[in-house]
């Protein structure tokens, strides 16, 4: 009697899914999305041994200070005098320090400089905002006065954008975000601490 | 009469699933793909600052962490509670930083491109911040990252 072909039953197959779903639960569980988010900064190139220290001529003028104390709060001078201040008004002394708009004596002076697509500008080239921190400062301070600088620049970029070019700064093409950031370049020194540095 | 000939039932067709592992498949390789494994156990808790003008970190490749905090709850008994530096997965000191960012700019790519984040509770001194900065100044890691939250 000749059997008849055995045919090899077909592997069942229908756990597969819930196999893949529990690994796709395990990774969309451990998968963490956050993306990390932060205050960019750059560092100064560490001072040169050999070299004297090049003395930056900087008249006074074009220097706003920040100094935070170690309880926290802020002493500025700038061309309107020098006292303790609120973090609260940080960001509007800023930006009139940097646009200096009227050109005032006291604020930064406005030199002529070329910049594509915008031309012949008046810009505060020079000028140097410098915070100073004690040791003992807490970090949560120091980082707002940080982002307020930098909140202080990004709004006159953004007015400059929407002025120039009648768009938002992050709408801007390259070549447009490079000349605003040219007319306001960004220029927040991390001092060094006291206690470093020879001179 | 052929055309006319009266069906069975009229049976609700099952749906053919053998396609269902594939595309389950297709998801799970994209999650396995985007995931990050947490690859150091913390040893400080901190609160990062919170900011309004972030900045997402944008090469991940090229971004090592440096912790700052206080020691966590299960380690205070032996470590008390000042402030410590983290690296990779034990404490450290300020100074060993620079042989930190030398490790971690060996296995890079891009090592121009190289950001150091600075995770700090927000109620670190500034000291611990400071000399952190002096050294990754000198080991000529000068792209650095305050690590915070978003603000409105």
């Amino acid at each position: 009697m000749a059997k008849k072909k055995k045919k090899m039953p077909g592997l069942n197959t229908s756990s597969t899914a819930d196999i893949s779903f529990m690994l796709l639960i395990f990774f969309l569980v451990t998968t963490s999305m956050d993306t990390d988010m932060g205050l960019a900064r750059r560092l100064p190139q560490p001072p040169d041994k050999d070299q004297e220290q090049a003395q930056m001529d900087i008249h006074e003028r074009d220097i706003m200070c920040v100094r935070i104390n170690s309880q926290g709060f802020l002493w500025v001078s700038d061309g309107n005098g020098s006292g303790y201040a609120e973090l609260a008004d940080l960001r509007a002394r800023a930006k009139a320090f940097i646009a200096n708009e009227q050109n005032l004596p006291k604020f930064p002076e406005r030199v002529a400089k070329n910049i594509d697509l915008l031309g012949m500008c008046y810009i505060t080239e020079n000028h140097v905002i410098s915070v100073q921190t004690d040791r003992g400062t807490p970090y949560n301070v120091y980082f707002t006065v940080q982002n307020e600088l930098v909140a202080a620049y990004n709004e006159l970029r953004n007015e400059l954008a929407k002025a120039k070019f009648h768009r938002e700064y992050a709408a801007l093409t390259e070549e447009q975000k490079v000349a605003v950031r040219a007319y306001y370049p960004q220029r927040i020194s991390e001092a060094e601490p006291k206690n470093y540095g020879g001179n | 009469m052929a055309g006319f000939k009266k069906k069975a039932s009229r049976e609700m067709p099952e749906m053919n699933t053998s396609s269902l592992p594939d595309l389950i498949f297709t998801i799970l390789f994209f999650f396995m793909i985007v995931t990050t494994m947490r690859e150091v156990t913390l040893k400080v808790k901190f609160t990062v600052p919170a900011g309004t003008e972030l900045e997402k970190l944008a090469k991940k490749s090229a971004v090592s962490f440096i912790y700052v905090g206080p020691p966590t709850d299960a380690l205070r008994a032996q470590m008390g509670s000042g402030t410590r530096i983290q690296l990779n997965d034990r404490y450290a000191e300020p100074r060993e930083v620079m042989d930190f960012v030398a490790a971690e700019r060996q296995g890079m790519a891009n090592q121009a491109e190289q950001t150091i984040s600075i995770k700090a509770d927000q109620r670190t001194q500034m000291g611990y911040i400071t000399d952190i900065k002096e050294v990754l100044r000198k080991s000529w890691a000068l792209r650095i990252n305050y690590s915070a939250s978003k603000r409105n």
